[in-house]
């Protein structure tokens, strides 16, 4: 386990990089991996494993990785669960081991391990059920603790990430020799091409497995050859660190662009690429299997295509003597790298009776011992590594001899076949088949996912497909034209092998390890499905097979073979799981983007924020604006703000931002006649000039929205929404216009925005109003209370409406958003010896709820209908039809009882009902309605509330008992919900 | 996610452009119908494992409501047509008996 | 109107560049806007037009420019009219005049939404970071129109030169868009896109 002399076509043996892990010292080259550079300093325990604490080490050398997890970083840029195999050298590199206490050499976890018969499949299930209450005070704390891999960071990231948008005719997953083919075909074929590659190198295994000729020239200068055409094309966009994560419907694509992980960050981290393409061609390769024997996860055990990936591009040794365990003619050029990199190599056990073939007969005469029909029985060695196997026999009678010879080594390569990767196929819909003969599943090409017209978009070239050899992987990528010629090695077939026999307490499978990073093994699954979990979905998620953050990349095959053999079954018939996106873990910050902090949600901002803000307001959330909640002045108290903003109307004049307010106009010589269906009430009989109320309902008879509707002209009406409320309105009536009644002559616009709106309440409001020069009669007669008029105040062109939502002589004056300020200010300055100030919806709330007018969201909740709030008034008998006018007359929202708004007004003046509070039944034991509004009112001394009772209106000087929390009630008596004014004389001035 | 063409401006995008607006063709009976038919108006919806006439909104582009022929298993668009066909176009209905003939 | 303190859609905003950023972004000055809703295809509808701006009627997704006029094709019945600020309500006057009894909607949205400048060689990668359009120089025209979203806003985009584009939403959202956009243009983010 050293640096190799010779080797390493990916390292740059001058520049030597300094890293930390578990807070020694290392030093690496520029070119390694995390994982490489450790094993070049012999550092082979890299984890403990997730339930039994077992030491773990380096298994693979690629994104499947399933033990060498670390955390990476740290303070805010410390990073959880990241494969090492994937982490390229910087200088000054920072990573710790996880899922130990208090260090990977000593972990008390470990006595996991040792109870480990007391941990079968399906032990949380089992265990923890009684008694109940255990569950959260004790077992689930407990659990948590232990369990988990690294630790989630705690401080905000400092990186940043983002995404983009990009469009391609082909997209090619997978930057090895049938990418790369693929690619050149397409971009030839003068399509936009995007070819993304996980690692930072293209070439794929041909990088390592250089030992075939290509059209006559040796398999680097081939690849080199394609690289630089590929590069020459400027139809064809190449990006590297760079994953296909996950392929979804209609060609959507998520693909993960690790940016700047290999340095220090300039610009964004990771880069999200979210691409809609028309074709996509997955050349994403194959993993290899390992295979289950008996301490098959003692560190120093890997496959056998990572051992010379070590060798061959990283120049590192991972064993000095290793053992091959192999079920293929491929895993034999694993024992000759090694053997050329001055390696030893003990023996090649081989599951095969008769291994031959060109590389059989390269490691025979090169010396190296094959042994046929061997296996191994077990592996000795624990934190420090592999110092042992015992062959055991495979196959035939001889399994009852127990163990064979007994072969010292630090390493073990096992070459238990491969296995497509088939992931994007799958994601988007493809289906999969077992093919028998090759033991593997590959992608169902009579089953592919299919785009938005039914045809074909994905398929899969290389080793994808199942291809196994380098003139195979070239012709399925070739597509028939200009197959390359290979010159390689042939090879025999395969003879895998889903359990190696062993001997003694072990023989039943609890330490042969399928899935590394959960900890399943071949008991476990044998145990599922003695107890009857059959079905391939369920034996996963009893055992936990597959469901780790590698989610069984090289387990599952091997799981599923187990599974079929218990069950007497064919591996066809079991089946095999879905594999859902990514393909291996994104970071939540790539999934944010650039969308975090301000930019997080999008906010509105009115013309007047940045006055409200300097103000002192206190900004509240209605839909996506902000709103002034209240003005803060001083050290005041906030219920003091809130009740100085409330006198000032009742007593002087308040100015009230309602910008916010929705506008919509609604025009065409059918306009009123649409509106007549839009709102409960009449809108056709409005004069122009003059205002109405309306409420809006849905279908079913409830409340959706209410506001001002002002008749401009004979044609135009200008239809005022709730707050938030525009878009959705808008909305409404174009899918009316649009799908319904579309043969109505009417247009609409919102033009929300265009106005800026303040409301001028108080006894003072007209005075303060006519201190500025004006166009506009202002007067009682002038402007009649429901009417405005157009002109201009201060040099600002506007519209007036006289219209109150406090009950107190109240002017909504609208201005082009642009005069907003200069008006705004103009109106503040004028006021200042009238004691003019802001008040925020706080006050406008108490106000309103004074004079009990409800708020559509408040006092309805998507089931009252206007009957319920009283306001029968509004909803018209003449009209034909409108939207809700039929659901009204359904038994159900005329039957008595209904829940009806009322006022509450506590028996205890001073005390204020929590909103939401239940009203009780006359036993103590039912809910008969709830407080929807509740304050305490400055004007009345005393708290108000309103309420939905059950027939509450005919309940009045009713006390009821309202539930203030388990066991306290409160006494409210029924009463009217208008508690101030009721005769409204205050705006009628 | 759904590509969509938008047959009112002919744009061809993403999902996240539009708005969907449930079953089509659903008739709103009049104000003198019976319970049970405005019940069936406002909740009674098929949730079909196959073709569905389904009404969609360009909600973020031009804003135009229209008609979609979709089958909800393969996702597969049959065509799209316009918001005030009172049902689906004779050519989009033979083509879906062409593309999921057995 | 001389002596009025017009407000911007954000008086804050002005122009961001530099070299932190790869594209610039400006907040563009007042900007007269009409609304413009009738039948596209009326011959009277494309005569009041021509009359009114000096424009013909857009194709579907694109624009027209005569003189100071601009007009961007919205939606099958509707048209937006980029025109000078002081010209927006004598354009509605005048379209609504000739109109008579047609029925049409033309009004005066001038101060309704906030314009964008995202310009430079990277300017659409910008953009291409929220808005899910394939905005490509060679897929995307001069003179196109997009209505889509930038974030979650709605947006409209339209190429006014090879490496320029104007953004439009409403104004409510201008604080939001303006930092998204500055924050987007980031000169090291787009040195590799």
């Amino acid at each position: 386990m050293t640096r190799l002399k010779t080797g390493g076509a990916l390292i740059e043996r001058g520049t030597p990089l300094r890293f930390r892990f578990d807070g020694t010292e290392y030093r690496g080259v520029k070119g390694d991996t995390l994982a490489s550079a450790l094993l070049a300093n012999s550092v082979k325990l890299v984890n403990r494993s997730y339930k039994y604490h077992r030491p773990r080490g380096v298994v693979t050398s690629g994104p499947e990785e399933p033990n060498a997890l670390v955390n990476l970083g740290s303070g805010n840029r410390h990073e959880p669960n990241i494969r090492m195999t994937q982490i390229e050298l910087f200088d000054g590199l920072e990573a710790t081991s996880q899922n130990r206490f208090p260090s990977l050499r000593t972990d008390v976890g470990v006595l996991n391990a040792a109870a480990s018969r007391l941990y079968p499949a399906g032990f949380y299930y089992k265990t923890f059920i009684h008694p109940r209450v255990a569950w959260k005070h004790v077992f689930e704390p407990m659990i948590r603790r232990i369990a988990g891999l690294g630790r989630a960071p705690t401080e905000a990231d400092p990186d940043t990430y983002e995404h983009q948008y990009a469009f391609c005719d082909t997209l090619i997953a997978g930057g090895g020799p049938a990418g790369l083919l693929a690619a050149r075909r397409a971009g030839e074929a003068g399509e936009r091409v995007m070819l993304v590659e996980q690692t930072e190198r293209l070439g794929g295994r041909l990088l390592v497995d250089d030992d075939a000729e290509i059209d006559g020239k040796p398999a680097r200068d081939w690849l080199a050859e394609q690289i630089a055409a590929l590069e020459a094309m400027e139809n064809v966009t190449i990006r590297l660190r760079t994953c296909c994560s996950a392929a979804f419907d209609h060609g959507y694509t998520l693909l993960y662009e690790r940016r700047a992980d290999h340095t220090v960050p300039t610009g964004p981290r990771h880069r999200l690429w979210r691409v809609r393409t028309k074709q996509i061609i997955g050349a994403t390769g194959m993993i290899e299997r390992p295979i289950p024997f008996y301490g098959n996860d003692v560190p120093g055990v890997m496959l056998a295509s990572a051992v010379r990936d070590y060798v061959k591009l990283w120049g590192v040794a991972p064993g000095a003597k290793t053992v091959l365990y192999t079920t293929n003619d491929d895993g034999y050029r694993t024992a000759l790298a090694l053997h050329e990199a001055g390696c030893t190599v003990a023996a090649i056990l081989d599951s095969r009776s008769d291994p031959a073939g060109i590389l059989v007969e390269r490691a025979i005469n090169a010396g190296l011992t094959v042994m046929p029909s061997t296996g191994i029985g077990k592996v000795t060695g624990g934190k420090d590594g592999v110092t042992a196997i015992q062959t055991v026999p495979l196959g035939g009678e001889g399994n009852e001899a127990g163990f064979g010879a007994k072969i010292t080594c630090d390493c073990v390569a096992m070459a238990g076949g491969w296995s497509p990767v088939v992931h994007l196929y799958s994601h988007s819909g493809g289906k999969v088949i077992w093919d028998k003969d090759r033991a593997m599943y590959r992608p169902d090409s009579a089953n592919p996912p299919r785009n938005s017209i039914g045809e074909p978009y994905a398929r899969m070239v290389g080793g994808a497909t199942g291809a196994l050899t380098t003139a195979d992987v070239l012709a399925s990528a070739a597509q028939g034209s200009a197959v390359p010629t290979v010159h390689s090695a042939t090879e025999q077939p395969a003879s895998p092998v889903w359990f190696t026999p062993s001997h003694g307490k072990a023989a039943m499978g609890g330490k042969h390890f399928l899935d590394y990073q959960n900890d399943v093994t071949v008991a476990d699954i044998r145990l599922a499905a003695r107890e009857g979990f059959e079905s391939v979905e369920h034996a996963k998620r009893y055992t936990t097979l597959g469901m780790a953050t590698d989610q069984g990349k090289l387990s599952n095959i091997n799981g599923h073979a187990i599974l079929a053999d218990t069950l007497g079954k064919a591996m066809a018939d079991v089946g095999t799981t879905t594999f859902r996106p990514p393909y291996t873990p994104i970071s939540m910050g790539s999934i944010a983007g650039q969308e975090k902090g301000t930019l997080f949600k999008p906010v509105r901002q009115t013309p007047l924020h940045d006055w409200h803000a300097a103000q002192g307001a206190e900004f509240e959330p209605v839909g996506d604006w902000r709103r002034p909640y209240r003005y803060q002045k001083g050290s005041e108290k906030r219920e003091a703000s809130i009740y100085r903003e409330i006198k000032r109307v009742r007593n002087s004049v308040g100015l009230l931002d309602a910008s916010t307010l929705g506008k919509i106009i609604v025009r065409g010589p059918d306009a009123g006649k649409f509106l007549d269906l839009m709102y409960t009430n009449m809108m056709s009989s409005l004069k122009p000039g003059r205002c109405r109320y309306g409420l809006m309902c849905n279908d079913n008879g409830f409340l959706m929205d209410d506001g001002v509707i002002a008749r401009i002209d004979d044609q135009t009406f200008l239809c005022h929404t709730t707050s938030g409320g525009s878009d959705r309105v808008h909305a409404w009536f174009e899918e009316w216009l649009q799908t319904e009644w579309f043969d109505m002559k009417v247009y609409t616009a919102n033009v929300t925005e265009q106005w800026s709106q303040f409301a001028v309440a108080g006894p003072n409001a007209r005075k303060l109003i006519e201190k500025l020069d004006g166009t506009i009669d202002l007067s009682a007669d002038g402007l009649p209370f429901m009417g405005f008029a157009d002109g201009h105040l201060a040099g600002c062109p506007v519209r007036v409406f006289r219209i109150s939502f406090s009950g107190e002589l109240s002017f909504e004056i609208a201005t082009p958003a642009s005069f907003a300020m200069s008006l705004w200010e103009k109106l503040m300055a004028a006021g200042a010896d009238l004691d003019v100030g802001p008040y925020g919806t706080e006050a406008l709330h108490v106000l309103r709820a004074e004079k009990g007018f409800i708020v559509v969201g408040d006092e309805t909740d998507g089931t009252v209908t206007p009957h319920d709030v009283g306001m029968s008034w509004a909803v018209s008998k003449k009209k034909e039809d409108f939207i809700g006018k039929r659901a009204m007359e359904r038994p159900d929202l005329t039957r008595k009882g209904r829940k009806q708004l009322v006022g509450l007004l506590t028996e205890e003046a001073s005390f204020v009902l929590p909103d939401g509070a239940h009203a009780l039944s006359e036993d103590g034991k039912r809910a008969i309605g709830h407080v929807t509004s509740t304050y305490f009112s400055p004007t009345l001394k005393r708290s108000i509330a309103m309420a939905l009772i059950e027939g509450g209106m005919d309940r009045m000087g009713e006390a009821l008992e309202i539930g203030i929390d388990r066991k306290t009630t409160a006494r409210a008596v029924i009463a009217s919900p208008v508690f101030y004014d009721k005769e409204g004389a205050r705006q009628n001035v | 996610m759904l590509l969509i063409q938008c047959p009112c401006c002919g744009v061809e995008a993403e999902e996240t452009e539009f708005a969907p607006g449930g079953e089509a063709h659903i008739t709103r009976p009049g104000p003198d119908c019976s319970d049970t038919d405005w019940a069936t108006y406002l909740f009674e919806r098929k949730n079909p494992r196959a073709v569905h006439y389904e009404r969609w909104r360009h909600a973020f582009g031009c804003g135009k409501w229209f008609h979609m022929a979709r089958h909800t298993h393969t996702l597969e668009i049959f065509g799209v047509y316009a918001a005030d066909d009172l049902s689906p176009p004779q050519a989009i209905l033979d083509y879906i008996a062409e593309r999921t003939a057995p | 109107m001389s002596d009025l303190d017009l407000m911007l859609a954000r008086p804050a905003l002005d122009v961001a560049s530099g070299p932190d950023l790869g594209a610039d972004i400006a907040a563009m000055p007042l900007r007269g806007m009409v609304t413009l809703r009738g039948d596209l295809g009326d011959s009277g509808f494309a005569a009041m037009l021509k009359a009114a701006t000096g424009c013909d009627i857009p194709d579907t997704r694109s624009s027209i420019r005569a003189g100071d006029n601009h007009v961007l094709w919205m939606s099958p019945d509707e048209l937006m009219v980029f025109c000078p600020w002081s010209e927006a309500s004598a354009l509605v006057a005048g379209f609504m005049e000739q109109a008579g009894d047609a029925h049409v909607l033309a009004l005066d949205v001038s101060d309704a939404r906030a314009v964008f400048r995202v310009s430079g060689e990277k300017a659409w990668r910008v953009l291409a970071k929220g808005a899910p359009v394939d905005l490509a120089p060679e897929r995307f025209a001069v003179g196109e129109v997009r209505r889509t979203r930038i974030a979650t806003v709605a947006a409209g985009i339209v190429k006014t030169d090879e490496t320029t584009f104007e953004v439009f939403c409403f104004r409510s959202y201008a604080a939001y868009l303006w930092n998204w956009l500055t924050v987007g243009a980031d000169a090291q983010s787009l040195s590799d896109l």
